[in-house]
């Protein structure tokens, strides 16, 4: 990848006030140019917040925000050199679809020429170009997002922000468009901002996310960092599926730790800086875990039983829910390989399952 | 029983119907009676229409009420936009409750005690400057007050239902605030201005009581001078002028429904199209 | 800068509209109430000081008000502005109350009437309205006349041996009156039944509710709001109307609004006939705080 800029998007101890409630608690955030950057949190986590304060539309009750070093906080909507993709498209209804898109670029007083060739690449772009003198309602939904995102690359901003991109789009639809989004962001090369509540758009569409909650910044990262590697408790439960096992801390070294559990002792792969007898949760998911009627050969460690309460097939892979001696549940996903091998377990089996010490995290909180 | 009560509800609708219609009815086909008398129709006659076009008094009423109800008009659809704008966007300011009741009160008030604190207030000016003189201005002053109420009502349950994202899409593609509400807001509640416009012409043109009080010597809008005459006894003549008006308005109303529901109907057509044509891109 | 730009434009839009109804509405009535104490004594103009300009004494001539109560001489509640109030009164809340009646049943089959039937019949009940109401208030003079349709009929028919007075009788001025003023109820309240959540009543039949019973346990209570507040937009105006009296009724069925005016334009006594004009926004002071209060819940209910 080229030399990418870094700190291009940077909000500096940003907060947001609503009377008493605070929607945005000091949020640090610095955004490489270039990348999609996701803002992922259920409901009321402050993530749409954050976006509209970037966009212009809420006033930061303090901190700054700094988009190629320039403070723009203080700088109305009309003002930033940043688009906004709205979750419910916003396409003026009282124009065609040629209007909306050469809207921004006409309030720049843009020469007509140049009007004409930017409106026409844009719709190219996104491929509607026969529907240009069209309104928005005789497009359906799936065009009309595609107007949308045209609207707001046009006048080639130096920061896209997309606030929920597929939450109006049936599911079929969603799986599609995904890929066309990203590509398009990529291919004009912008600065991207989305915020989502769906973990499958932003592990596929982003860069980095941000994990959000309360209105504060809980982990910054990949979407397999995030994903492998949570930082929190919440993050590892808000992150795909997760078995948490709650315990103390029983070995701490440099290169790994142990922890003492209501089922045993867990090994875990890393170090991690705290003392002995501390409160530790390991965390492991689902597919990690091995699963089998007779005890494996070779496996000394993390190896533990219980009995299969429930089983649930997915088509693609099955889970089984087992249960231990001291009613700890587990979650156990294995994949369905080829026809042959369907595991030959069904309810009530008697079952060891194990794991790599490797596969497993340990958090703090 | 179950008959009864299955078809009590359109035989309601239609006596009510009926009651609704009967004196305009009553008005078109006795405006063609040959002679003076009621309830007796001697003979076909357009002899009442002719009286119309002789009779200056209701022909100036006419052109006068028409300018009354277009300058009430266009200043009750103007200010009432301002009001609905204050009421639905402007959550706290000073004096918003006191507002809101201000604006709402002449729907709901006897039109008397509007006309007669309107008429000291013109006096009372009258004493202090000299100026208003009784006439085509307090006139339209007065219906102007009453068209805003109606007019404000009109454009605010526009302005509620409208989505606000555009104007902030807008703002954020480089709109000013003047901007986006010439170039976005506007055209989207125009219907609505309009029609706020039509209401409170509608109204000016069939005020009695307002008028009444507010108008000076040789002023008389039409509904003054039928006023007039129908306190004096029946007169064909305005059976005539009912007729024309309610072919007028029939003609409007029905051309307007039409036109809304052809187009809402091809509106449909339109999104049912494109949602069909996605559906079968996705298939594929 | 463009804050303060943006801040004036806000004072602006809403500085517009307050002003001009604080000049026509609210300043109007204050000159009402402050004319309503004038001492006139034989001035034509009625726009005199309240004090004696040589003492600065305030004198107000509440003979005005006492006036309306006690007649001269006579018993106190015993005058003819406090019959005519009376009258007034009676005449909006039988309006308001035969509206509901013919309006509500009304409404609740337009509300249940078929989607695509529904625009034409709402047309339908429009179009009167926007034809001139003089005008046809003006047609049932003719209708109820001696020697109108109705009697003719009547007679015709052989239902009746002479013609039955019905102009400028209580029957004219109450069929005048919930005539002109029956879209003022059906139009709330059909705007209120048509959002009507049916799976409710659905609910009641479920739990063995016969769709009478449900009617009255389920709609009606829903619909309160909208009821109150269709009362009052009758209820309220109606008290105050000029010209059906002055049209279809009688010397007997003098109503308020006519009294206002003959007292200003008759009798030139304009002080008592802002009084009269005070009193009679006294007694909608109550009505209108219900129409406010139950709008607003009829509204926010969807």
């Amino acid at each position: 990848m080229a030399d990418v800029k870094e700190g291009y998007l940077v909000t500096e101890d940003l907060v947001k006030r609503f009377d008493e409630a605070i929607a945005v608690d000091e949020v640090n955030l610095s955004i490489r140019q270039g990348e999609i950057f996701a803002l992922l949190g259920s409901s009321g986590c402050g993530k749409s917040t954050l976006l509209r304060m970037l966009a212009g539309f809420e006033k930061p009750s303090s901190g700054r925000i700094l988009l190629g070093g320039q403070d723009v906080a203080g700088m109305a909507p009309y003002e930033r050199p940043i688009n906004m993709m709205f979750q419910s498209y916003a396409l003026f209804p009282h124009l065609d679809i040629w209007d909306n898109v050469a809207f921004g670029l006409k309030r720049e007083g843009c020469p007509k020429a140049e009007i004409q060739q930017r409106v026409g690449a844009m719709l190219d772009l996104v491929q509607l170009t026969p529907y240009a003198r069209r309104k928005p309602h005789q497009l359906s939904g799936g065009q009309q997002q595609r107007v949308a995102l045209a609207r707001s690359l046009a006048k080639k901003p130096k920061l896209l922000l997309l606030d929920e991109p597929l939450g109006a789009l049936d599911k079929k639809l969603r799986e599609q468009t995904q890929f066309e989004l990203v590509n398009i962001i990529e291919q004009v090369g912008v600065t991207c901002v989305m915020v989502t509540h769906d973990q499958e758009e932003a592990m596929t569409m982003a860069n980095r996310i941000a994990v959000m909650s309360k209105g504060r910044v809980l982990q910054v990262g990949s979407p397999k960092e995030i994903y492998e590697f949570p930082s929190s408790r919440f993050v590892a439960d808000f992150i795909g599926n997760v078995n948490l096992f709650d315990g103390k801390l029983s070995v701490d070294e440099a290169d790994h730790c142990a922890i003492a559990t209501s089922l045993g002792e867990m090994q875990v792969g890393h170090g991690i800086s705290g003392s002995l007898g501390m409160p530790v949760t390991l965390a492991v998911r689902p597919e990690k875990i091995s699963i089998a009627k007779q005890r494996p050969a070779g496996v000394d460690r993390n190896l533990f039983q219980g009995r299969v309460k429930e089983i649930a097939y997915f088509g693609s892979f099955n889970t089984f829910i087992v249960v231990t001696p001291d009613g700890t549940k587990v979650k156990i996903t294995e994949p369905n390989g080829s026809r042959h091998d369907l595991l030959d377990l069904t309810w009530e089996d008697e079952v060891f399952f194990w794991w790599d010490d490797t596969d497993g995290v340990a958090l703090r909180d | 029983m179950k008959f009864l009560a299955k078809h009590f509800g359109k035989a309601w609708m239609v006596l009510v119907y009926a009651f609704l219609y009967l004196p305009l009815l009553f008005m078109i086909v006795f405006s063609f009676n040959s002679t003076r008398q009621d309830a007796r129709f001697t003979g076909f006659s357009l002899r009442w229409y002719e009286a119309l076009t002789r009779d200056s008094k209701i022909v100036e009423g006419f052109f006068l009420s028409l300018k009354v109800a277009t300058v009430t008009g266009l200043l009750s659809a103007t200010l009432g936009t301002f009001a609905a704008f204050v009421l639905v966007r402007y959550q706290r300011f000073f004096g918003r409750t006191l507002f809101s009741g201000m604006v709402n009160a002449p729907l709901v008030m006897p039109e008397v005690v509007i006309g007669l604190s309107l008429l000291l207030l013109m006096v009372g000016a009258q004493n202090l400057l000299g100026w208003p003189e009784r006439g085509m201005l307090t006139i339209i002053l007065g219906h102007t007050l009453m068209g805003m109420a109606y007019a404000m009502v009109v454009v605010q349950s526009r302005l509620l239902e409208m989505d606000r994202s555009i104007e902030e899409a807008a703002m954020d593609l480089g709109a000013r605030p003047y901007q986006v509400f010439f170039l976005v807001t506007l055209p989207n509640i125009f219907q609505a201005i309009l029609a706020a416009f039509l209401l409170s012409f509608t109204l000016s043109f069939d005020d009695v009581v307002i008028s009444e009080f507010l108008s000076g010597p040789g002023v008389n809008t039409l509904p003054q001078v039928i006023f007039g005459y129908a306190r004096r006894g029946i007169n064909p003549t305005i059976y005539a002028a009912a007729t024309l008006l309610i072919a007028t308005v029939t003609i409007v109303i029905v051309s307007y429904s039409v036109w809304v529901a052809r187009q809402t109907r091809r509106r449909e057509r339109e999104i049912a199209a494109a949602t069909r044509a996605e559906l079968a891109a996705i298939g594929r | 800068m463009h804050r303060l730009l943006r801040l004036l434009g806000r004072e602006f839009v809403i500085g517009v509209p307050f002003s001009w109804l604080a000049f026509f509405f609210f300043l109007p009535f204050l000159i009402l109430a402050y004319i309503s104490f004038v001492d006139m004594g034989n001035d034509i103009h009625p726009f005199k000081p309240l004090w004696d300009s040589a003492t600065g004494v305030v004198n107000l001539k509440y003979e005005n008000y006492v006036s309306i109560f006690r007649a001269e001489g006579g018993a106190l509640f015993d005058t003819l502005y406090l019959e005519s109030y009376g009258r007034s009164i009676k005449y909006a809340f039988a309006t308001a109350t035969l509206c509901l009646a013919i309006g509500y049943p009304f409404a609740y089959f337009l509300a249940r009437a078929s989607a695509h039937l529904r625009p034409a019949l709402l047309m339908m009940v429009m179009l009167p309205f926007w034809t001139s109401f003089l005008l046809r208030v003006y047609a049932w003079k003719g209708i109820l006349a001696d020697q109108g349709l109705l009697n003719q009929l009547l007679l015709a028919l052989g239902l009746i041996a002479e013609p039955i007075q019905m102009l400028y009788t209580d029957v004219s001025m109450l069929v005048g009156m919930s005539y002109v003023y029956l879209p003022f109820m059906v139009l709330p309240l059909y705007a209120n039944l048509v959002k009507l959540d049916y799976s409710l009543l659905e609910a009641a039949y479920d739990l063995g509710a016969t769709p009478w019973k449900a009617f009255w346990l389920v709609t009606v209570p829903l619909s309160k709001a909208g009821i109150i507040a269709g009362f009052m937009l009758v209820f309220i105006p109606a008290l105050g109307e000029f010209v059906i009296p002055s049209l279809l009724g009688g010397p007997e069925n003098l109503m308020i609004g006519r009294v206002v005016w003959d007292e200003m334009f008759t009798a030139n006594n304009w002080p008592r006939a802002s009084a009269l004009a005070v009193v009679m926004i006294g007694a909608i002071v109550v009505p209108l705080a219900l129409y406010y209060r139950h709008r607003g819940q009829a509204e926010a209910q969807h």
